[in-house]
């Protein structure tokens, strides 16, 4: 099967500039980088497709002459996806915006006070939980 | 016994509306289940002493071998009558020792019920699986339980602390029965017991059963969760923690030792540790003050006594374990049920300080003190037959070499070890009976409330038991001989017997007697000596110390591998992808790759164009910028689609990216214009390589996989299939909605759960709130109110209520005019896509656009005209509608998602040609258009909102 050198070009350039602002830290810059990035993913569909062809409608066109209906049906889910995740992160942005006035994504913070314990060599809170508070046999036996 | 078992379960999810409707008095109700349970063991009595108990077997996971078997042998039996017959007594108990008001009655009674059936289940089941779910279920219960009080911190750690090593041990049990039913070829456990499996891999998997075993009997080193679990109320702890569930571990040793007591380390396992416990057991217990800890000290004496017992595997101590476990079950019962009730009439089990009970309440002095003298071996008890029996057997150990394998030298140190338990046993009852009834001088006598009769109805049945089955000896060896007879016949018959003679085993009793009274007789001494040789290390305390271990190794790992920031996540990510499918592409780039500069020029010019968009978006420092370019990559990527023949995803391209584009320019209002200052570091040209490296990764692995594919296309038969059975002539439409229906409908959900988390980022609390029509709001001052008289129309209604400066007439026209033609081409576009392009998203994403054009033109109150829905209503609809497409086929005997096709002849229509999938697909649209509404509603209409108050209220601040 030949391949197609510009689309590979194109999507490599795409997810190339889509990595590179998805490592930032601005919310709106990481949104922007992961649609360019999904839309250099889309082209791999197309490669992954095959060559070009006619539009996939049984009877307009013989079947040998049509383009792969397989991949364009998973990218049409994709593209709708998108969507959903672009309205999403957005409303995130709105609202880290509201709370902190940026729209940085921060650190988290339970990881921060984990490190935290690990440095202080101290066991988790859950740990008193599974193991009891008090020593051995204080409040039962003798000598207490 | 299946009914029996399920009977339970019933009974345990009635329960808590027993009580809610009969208070504690529920308990007698729920006491009849295992009562019935009771008598129908009883009526098997016959049955099971010829050795025809009853069987039962449902299939139930064929695949992997696991059958519901049942089978009652004399074994299950007895254990079956301990568990029904003690938690019919115990339950009826309850109805006297909880009050009405007590809180959590109502799960409590449900898991009582609910132990009860798996304990039950777990004594008559004969598959080694459904005996494991049986057991973690009374793990599972049992934690429940402990942990009835929920309140108390120690409550909740003793239940804790049961469960994490029961469940430890359970967990090495199924490992070990895994491997026994693959070396045996079946888990019936009947079978497994006719065939049994010997070699290196069987001694492996026996030494995991006895370790489940062992920890569910809390033998050493697992003991010190007994004593803890008893923070559970009284009831639970004579129930679970001396009768039932404690004696799942010696059922198992019990069960398995006619085909296994030969296996390497069985006897050197057990005995060693049983003695051990046996002799722990009874020293801790001479140092308790509290009359509930030092029963159960007692009783993890006892289990390691009944272990050893029933490890050993002769005749004569298969009979005489089973005299033991009977006699065991009733007394420890008794004397916790006694221990409740003077708790529960006097305020304390703190034996320092209860003096008089016994004068104050005959009964109990009674039932308590024969209890005891059974626990201590006095005749003519039940205790002092079984005993008799266990010493006698183990001196024919000893003696005759009963059991060949195990040396006289090793039978004489267990006979020297049980008898020094029984020393230990024999002192420590004397201190619980003294200490918890004997009137003691120079103590004040402590107030008793004098308890109701029914109230003692479960001990003294016990007690009563106790006394008859000790002149029942015979009978008991004829009905239990069907288990003993699994052993080969020993050196003599033993039967049980009140009296065997004037012989060795009559001695040891007399000793053990002599000796445990003279250790009570001088406590005091023997008190001084234990604080003197006390060892600080407990097996406890190794408990805590492997838990902190594993916890602190726990937040060790955490601390260094959760770094908290998301880009270097996503760098590790990253990395793993160039250096994984990175390294394999480059070994595989040898032989010539077969390329194609385009298809068509034209995909070169706009790759060209997308390629520069992407770099630009890349360096913009404005955020309106950085999205235009990337929306330009977008358009560009539709332009390929086309370019590439698929019209659909073109279509749906340019509609989502013109929505998103729309919605960028909603938020982006909010936001700063520029991107966040931040000094260049050299991190950035770490970026720039990553990215980089990233790209030109995935374009040679798609150069690489792409020519080394030789298979056919899955889709090849798929224009044929989509018309014959998909009923439409759009291939791609079809994939949809009926070839991979499936995973269109996990998409829709995605989408409702993302378009709800939008929501609740911008509502915060409901979303239902705020659609107002024009009519019912009041005028912005600005405007003058205007006539809606006929012949006074107006283009749209909503703009009214935007300031005169923010309204653009030529605006309101163009969306007057543009928003009925873009509503029937989504109404085209929906019904028309099963066969040209089109279809629920494009048609979905179509009337979103006309919406949106609306609420441009004319603000949020105009949205609110022209759709006066809750965006949350629409989703759920068309979640609903797809739903129900789905399933429907199965109505008509069809597959889910099938579809069916319909032709229809109407006047002036003319023919109709309906797929039923258009159903699902009308659902998807509705999701669709839901979708754009809730983000018109809370990224724009929302937002619309928040700015106002805020001008309102910075005008106010400014205003004196």
């Amino acid at each position: 099967m030949s391949t197609n050198l510009t689309l590979i070009v194109t999507a490599s350039a795409l997810i190339g500039c889509g990595v590179y602002l998805v490592l930032e830290r601005s919310l709106t810059r990481v949104l922007v980088g992961l649609l360019v990035m999904g839309n250099g993913i889309n082209l791999l569909f197309l490669i992954a497709g095959g060559r070009a062809g006619d539009a996939p409608l049984k009877g307009s066109t013989a079947p040998s002459a049509m383009s792969d209906p397989l991949p364009q049906a998973l990218v049409l889910t994709a593209i709708v996806i998108a969507l959903g995740t672009t309205a999403f992160l957005l409303a995130m942005a709105h609202r880290s915006w509201q709370l902190n006035s940026n729209d940085d994504v921060q650190d988290d913070v339970e990881d921060a006070s984990i490190r935290r314990l690990a440095a202080a060599d101290e066991a988790s809170d859950s740990h008193d939980l599974a193991t009891g508070g008090q020593d051995d046999d204080v409040r039962t036996e003798e000598g207490a | 016994m299946i009914i029996l078992v399920a009977a339970h379960f019933v009974a345990a999810m009635l329960a808590p509306a027993l009580v809610a409707r009969l208070g504690r008095r529920a308990f007698l109700v729920l006491a009849l289940v295992p009562l019935v349970g009771f008598l129908w063991m009883l009526g098997q009595t016959r049955g099971v002493h010829a050795g025809r108990g009853v069987v039962e077997v449902i299939d139930w996971v064929p695949s992997l071998d696991i059958e519901l078997a049942f089978r009652l042998g004399a074994l299950q039996w007895l254990m079956a009558l301990i568990v029904t017959g003690i938690g019919a007594l115990v339950l009826a108990y309850c109805a006297w020792y909880f009050a009405d008001d007590d809180p959590g009655l109502s799960s409590f009674s449900g898991n009582f019920v609910a132990f009860a059936g798996s304990m039950l289940g777990l004594v008559v089941c004969d598959d080694l699986l459904v005996l494991y779910v049986f057991w973690e279920l009374t793990t599972v219960f049992s934690y429940l339980l402990i942990g009835s009080d929920p309140a108390q911190r120690a409550s909740r750690q003793a239940a804790m602390q049961a469960l994490i090593v029961t469940t430890l041990g359970g967990l090495a049990m199924l490992v070990g029965m895994l491997v026994l039913g693959q070396e045996a070829g079946t888990h019936r456990i009947s079978a497994l017991l006719a065939d049994a499996p010997t070699g290196p891999t069987t001694t492996v998997a026996i030494a995991l059963v006895l370790v489940g075993a062992l920890s569910k009997s809390a033998l050493i080193p697992f003991h010190f969760w007994l004593p803890g679990a008893m923070a559970a109320p009284t009831p639970v702890s004579a129930y679970l923690h001396a009768a039932s569930m404690v004696k799942a571990g010696v059922y198992l040793v019990a069960l398995l030792a006619p085909g296994f007591a030969g296996t390497a380390g069985w006897h050197e396992i057990v005995l060693t540790l049983g003695v051990g416990t046996m002799l722990l057991g009874g020293w801790r217990a001479l140092r308790q003050y509290d009359a509930k800890l030092l029963l159960a000290y007692g009783t993890v004496s006892q289990l390691g006594f009944l272990l050893i017992v029933f490890s050993i595997g002769t005749r004569a101590t298969a009979i005489a374990g089973l005299a033991l476990l009977l006699g065991h079950a009733l007394f420890k019962a008794t004397l916790f049920l006694v221990v409740g009730i003077v708790e529960h009439q006097s305020g304390t089990r703190d034996i320092r300080a209860l003096s008089g009970v016994g004068r104050e309440s005959p009964v109990v002095l009674v039932t308590a003190v024969v209890a005891g003298a059974s626990m201590a071996g006095l005749p003519p008890l039940l205790g002092f037959v079984a005993k008799e029996s266990v010493f006698g057997s183990l001196l024919d150990v000893a003696r005759e070499s009963d059991r060949p394998g195990l040396s006289p030298i090793a039978g004489w140190l267990v006979l020297v070890g049980v008898v020094l338990g029984s020393v230990l046993t024999v002192a420590y009852t004397a201190r619980l009976l003294w200490g918890t009834l004997a009137t003691k001088p120079g103590l004040e006598p402590t107030p008793y409330t004098p308890e109701p009769a029914a109230f003692l109805l479960a001990p003294v049945v016990l007690t009563v038991l106790t006394v008859g089955l000790g002149f029942a000896g015979h009978a008991l060896s004829v009905v239990l001989a069907p288990h003993a007879g699994q052993f080969p016949s020993g050196a003599h018959d033993v039967e049980l017997a009140l009296w065997h003679g004037l012989e060795l085993p009559l001695a040891f009793s007399a000793l053990a007697l002599l000796l445990g009274l003279g250790l009570f007789v001088r406590r005091r001494d023997v008190g001084a000596f234990q604080g003197a040789v006390s060892w600080s290390w407990t097996a406890e305390g190794g408990y805590r110390l492997l838990m902190r271990t594993v916890d602190r190794l726990a937040v060790e790992t955490t601390g260094l591998t959760q770094r908290g920031s998301v880009a270097a996540y996503l760098v590790v990510i990253l990395v793993v992808v160039l250096l994984l499918p990175g390294a394999s592409v480059l070994t595989a780039l040898d032989g010539p790759v077969d390329t194609v500069l385009w298809d068509t020029p034209a995909q070169a010019a706009v790759g060209a164009v997308m390629i520069v968009a992407a770099l630009f978006t890349a360096r913009s420092r404005r955020r309106l910028r950085a999205v235009m370019l990337a929306g330009v990559t977008g358009y560009g990527t539709a332009m390929m689609f086309a370019l590439h023949g698929a019209p659909d995803l073109a279509l749906t391209q340019v509609l989502v990216e013109t929505t998103s584009l729309v919605v960028f320019v909603l938020v982006l209002r909010r936001l700063p214009a520029y991107f966040t200052d931040r000094p260049l570091s050299p991190r950035r040209y770490l970026r720039m390589a990553l990215g980089l490296a990233v790209g030109s990764v995935i374009g040679l692995v798609m150069l690489v996989t792409t020519g080394a594919r030789t298979a056919d296309p899955v889709s090849a038969t798929y224009p044929e299939e989509a018309v014959e059975f998909g009923g439409g002539h759009n291939i791609v439409n079809v994939i949809l909605v009926d070839i991979r229906a499936w995973d269109t409908f996990g998409e829709i959900s995605v989408l409702v759960a993302a378009a709800t988390g939008v929501a609740s980022l911008l509502f915060l609390d409901t979303r239902i709130a705020g659609i107002r029509r024009v009519y019912d709001i009041p005028f912005p001052a600005s405007v003058s109110k205007v006539s809606t008289q006929a012949g006074r129309r107006v283009w749209l209604p909503g703009p009214r209520t935007l300031p005169p400066d923010r309204r653009s007439i030529i605006f309101e026209v163009v969306a007057r005019l543009l928003f009925p033609a873009l509503i029937v081409f989504a109404f085209y576009l929906l019904l028309a896509g099963h066969n040209n392009p089109g279809g629920g998203f494009a048609a979905g994403m179509v009337t979103g656009l006309a919406l949106m054009v609306r609420y441009l033109a004319g603000g949020r109150y105009e949205l609110d005209e022209a759709a006066p829905i809750d965006a949350g209503v629409l989703m759920g609809t068309g979640l609903f509608v797809a739903a129900v497409s789905a399933l429907a086929p199965l109505v008509f005997g069809g597959a889910v998602l099938q579809s069916a096709q319909v032709d229809l002849v109407l006047p002036l229509v003319g023919k109709l040609h309906l797929v039923t999938s258009t159903l699902f697909d009308i659902g998807v649209y509705l999701v669709v258009v839901g979708l754009v509404l809730d983000m018109l509603r809370t990224l724009g209409s929302r937002i619309d909102r928040q700015i106002l108050r805020e001008q309102r209220d910075a005008e106010q601040a400014a205003a004196p």
